[in-house]
């Protein structure tokens, strides 16, 4: 994920031609929660999305070569892609997890490069289903899952009922390797292709972005050496 | 353990005393000793299975070491010019004559592209062999060069040389392209054709038969720690067989120089010798911009005795972007100089700071290249596999071109393979093919005829004249001549051996870098996107790893922390006791190979890293 970032001449983006663009490091860990529950028999079937251009069906290709058995690709592109954002995904992840009849929607807690942490908690909003979202350890019990969250204050547990959201932080797990062997039979598996529309999903943005800049440079600070030199320094620039 | 014959007595003295002297008592007149050294206790630098072998160690016990097992007709190693060359020719041929081949490429950067660095003006004659309809194919070969200039600077002026037509820097009909671009582009045709491309796997290990040819590779393992225990998430690579692997690394590849050695590849040649390229891009004022216009200097800051230059392109690609680079040869004497210093301190010169005042440095990169030409060239096949591309080394040296050899070479391997490769009977002596077919159709290419002609260019360097004398001698046999003299030049021998000690030559003084036009190392490192999962055994191998600190450090002052463009080496102060210690930041190499090269010690040895690490070049 280290590139360097670069915003576009007309500041109305950051340059992402060219740039190598790779699965979510959180949704790393999600997918590999969903096949690591998979092979403890708690859920039968991983099926992987993503909306995107056509490029996002190599990152699902890395998905089915983690263990899911199936992909779904979403194809956003253009203009539409550009302008989507957390409340368009959550509304095609709602209606493709009540077309699957899905019992869980796993996600990461966040993009990293919007670091939004909006798209489970609206996907389970729009669902009406319970959320256990930042989760560090999940169990399954039943028609019941355990969460534990991670919160400021520490470590809260909760029991949810399934279907659920789940969003997975950090420590959930370390995600295992898409090796080649695995790379090559995941070209077999499907992937199944279709548009918002297909499932009765606007994609018009509510949000518009304005213009984006980079960070201001971080000025250089200046040591002083008495207090009233400070005071001076302070009076000078109008801060008092 | 090291041939005594590349050695200079000094070095021969220090190998061999250093054997003997296992305490504090060195006798003094030999070389400048730390007494504290061979007494303090190192930590352990290096923790590579290939220096460590696996078998033997306790912490691998029981762990499945068994490999998945494909195969495939072609395996191509190296996913550059060459390899995507090579990869698209035999799928062209395939689909001519309605046979059916499986080519599979795999490429240790994790996307095609990301590895690749060059200036690049790139002369098209191989592309228009490969594609001819490349313009409408989309191609990204945007800007045709329009202005070519050649200056000799000193360190305020600049004397112009006229680019007389004939003269080989001559750039009339060659575009100006971004390599990286070209080389992503070069993969979506061969992904069109059907090549299964697997960017983000490094071949790691070739395979033999039982009779000694070569059967394939395996990709890298994963999941090793630092320390070179296994992780959990531990996974053996795979392996690919094939009836032919091609071998296209560029610029001296690991696994190449590995099959020197098993079949004495190189008995015949000169050992190759190489230079090592920086670059950047910049956007700049727009008043300034000249698209179309190359500019390549010769002189200051380098001494007459230190080959090297530099190249300033202005690209055509909508915003105003130039590349620009500084390359310096590998065999220079002196220990202190540092080719990347060198290049931050030439973009000051007033020609060159007037083009880049006000604009914007958005990338940076480095790596090695070939120097050797013609009596560098090695023999090229071996059962089972042939070496293509930068990797045995066409590149024309005063052209400063390869990338058109690199393709046709990639293309003339193809047109020789498929013939074998697709008989009913292959009719061989060996398990993997071996194919001599290739080295006789390179030779009645207009590769060699190229090669052929410009060999003596850069060993005339060679000489108490240095620059002057090269270019003289140019000038003479080249451009008048044509290169039809009965003599060829030697080279001065290995790389690794041209270094000095370092009380024999006076340390440069660089200015600090001012942050607009000239940038310290570690920014610089940061824009080429490398990185490397952390918790592996760095892949910079050291064979011993007491040798930097009594070798390096003590005779040549530790030329690694100069001449890696991209901070790896640093020999730091132990945290107890007195001396130092060499520090090997793995995870900041950019896979430029200078180390391997230029070690004087030959201590160093450059292994691939887990796939996908490495830096992420965005059109170099």
């Amino acid at each position: 994920y280290i590139v360097t970032i670069r915003v576009k001449p007309d500041h109305s983006g950051v340059v992402t031609d060219g740039v190598k663009h790779s699965m979510n490091p959180f949704c790393e860990i999600a997918v590999e929660e969903a096949v690591k529950l998979k092979e403890k028999k708690f859920i039968k079937e991983v099926v992987a999305v993503s909306c995107g251009p056509t490029q996002v069906t190599e990152t699902i290709r890395t998905a089915l070569a983690m263990g899911c058995d199936r992909g779904i690709h979403v194809e956003v592109s253009g203009k539409d892609y550009e302008a989507m954002g957390p409340l368009q995904i959550a509304k095609i992840f709602a209606a493709l997890a009540k077309k699957e009849e899905a019992s869980l929607v796993i996600l990461g807690k966040q993009a990293i490069d919007d670091d939004c942490n909006q798209t489970g908690q609206m996907t389970a909003a729009l669902l009406d289903w319970p959320q256990g979202t930042f989760a560090s350890e999940v169990t399954i019990d039943g028609e019941k899952v355990k969460v534990v969250r991670e919160i400021d204050g520490g470590l809260e547990t909760i029991k949810i009922s399934m279907p659920a959201v789940l969003t997975a932080d950090l420590r959930l797990n370390t995600p295992r390797y898409a090796t080649l062997p695995n790379i090559m039979k995941a070209k077999k598996k499907k992937i199944a292709n279709m548009k918002p529309a297909d499932l009765g999903v606007d994609m018009v943005s509510r949000v518009e972005v304005l213009r984006v800049d980079e960070p201001p440079t971080r000025l250089a600070g200046v040591k002083v050496e008495t207090v009233d030199d400070l005071v001076a320094k302070l009076k000078a620039n109008g801060t008092i | 353990m090291f041939p005594a014959s590349r050695y200079s007595i000094q070095a021969q003295r220090c190998i061999r005393a250093l054997k003997t002297v296992q305490a504090e008592h060195a006798p003094p007149q030999h070389y400048t000793w730390r007494r504290n050294c061979s007494s303090a206790v190192m930590p352990r630098i290096t923790s590579h299975y290939t220096i460590f072998p696996r078998d033997k160690d306790p912490r691998w016990e029981g762990v499945e070491m068994e490999r998945f097992a494909d195969e495939a007709d072609v395996v191509i190693v190296g996913g550059g010019p060459a390899g995507l060359s090579a990869a698209i020719r035999l799928k062209q041929l395939a689909k001519e004559q309605e046979k059916e081949l499986r080519v599979c490429l795999v490429e240790k950067a994790s996307q095609i592209g990301a590895h690749t660095l060059s200036g690049a003006c790139l002369e098209p004659s191989a592309l228009n062999e490969l594609f001819p309809d490349w313009k409408e194919r989309g191609a990204p070969l945007n800007t045709p060069v329009t202005e070519d200039l050649f200056s000799i600077l000193t360190e305020k002026y600049r004397i112009p040389v006229p680019m007389l037509p004939g003269l080989p820097m001559n750039n009339h009909g060659n575009y100006i392209v971004r390599l990286g671009h070209f080389v992503h582009w070069l993969g979506e045709q061969a992904e069109e054709l059907g090549v299964e491309i697997y960017p983000g796997y490094a071949a790691a290990e070739v395979l033999f038969h039982e009779d000694g040819s070569v059967k394939g590779i395996a990709t890298n393992d994963v999941g090793i720690a630092k320390d070179g225990s296994p992780k959990d998430v531990f996974e053996r690579g795979m392996e690919l067989h094939a009836k032919v692997t091609l071998f296209g690394e560029g610029c001296h590849g690991h696994l190449a120089k590995q099959l020197y050695r098993q079949f004495n590849l190189r008995e015949n040649c000169e050992p190759q010798t190489y230079a090592i390229g920086l670059k950047e891009l910049w956007v700049i004022d727009e008043k300034k911009w000249r698209p179309g216009r190359v500019e390549h200097s010769v002189g200051w800051p380098l001494n007459r005795n230190t080959y090297g230059g530099s190249f300033l392109y202005h690209l055509n690609e909508g915003e105003p972007l130039v590349a620009l680079g500084f390359v310096v040869g590998l065999d220079y004497t002196n220990p202190y100089l540092s080719p990347f210093r060198e290049f931050q301190r030439w973009k000051h010169h007033p020609f060159v700071a007037k083009t880049l005042e006000g604009g914007d440095r958005i990338a940076y990169g480095a790596r090695a290249l070939n120097e050797g030409g013609y009596q560098c060239l090695p023999k090229v096949t071996f059962p089972g596999g042939m070496l293509i591309g930068c990797s045995p080394g066409f590149m024309n040296v005063p052209k400063i071109k390869g990338t058109h050899t690199a393709m046709k070479s990639g293309m003339l391997a193809a047109e020789a393979i498929f013939p074998k490769v697709t008989a009913e009977d292959p009719a061989s002596e060996t398990a993997g093919l071996h194919i001599p077919e290739y080295e006789d159709n390179l030779k009645k290419s207009w590769i060699w005829k190229e090669l052929y002609a410009v060999r003596n260019i850069r060993p005339s360097f060679h000489n108490y004249f240095g620059l002057y004398g090269g270019m003289v001698y140019t000038g003479v046999f080249y451009w008048i001549l044509r290169g039809k003299e009965p003599w060829t030049l030697k080279h001065a021998g290995l790389d690794s051996a041209q270094l000095k000690p370092a009380k024999e030559c006076t340390p440069i003084e660089y200015p600090k870098p001012d942050g607009k036009l000239s940038f310290d190392l570690l920014s610089s490192v940061a824009l080429s996107g490398t990185n490397h999962e952390g918790d592996q055994p760095p892949h910079l191998t050291l064979k011993d790893d007491s040798i930097p600190v009594a070798n390096n450090l003590a005779i040549y002052d530790g030329p690694e922390q100069r001449f890696c463009p991209a901070g790896v080496y640093e020999y730091v102060p132990l945290e107890t006791g007195e001396g130092m210690r060499l520090q090997i930041n793995a995870q900041n190499c950019v896979h430029c190979k200078t180390c391997d090269i230029k070690d004087p010690s030959q201590n160093i040895n450059w292994v691939v890293p887990e796939g996908s690490g490495g830096p992420a070049y965005n059109g170099l």
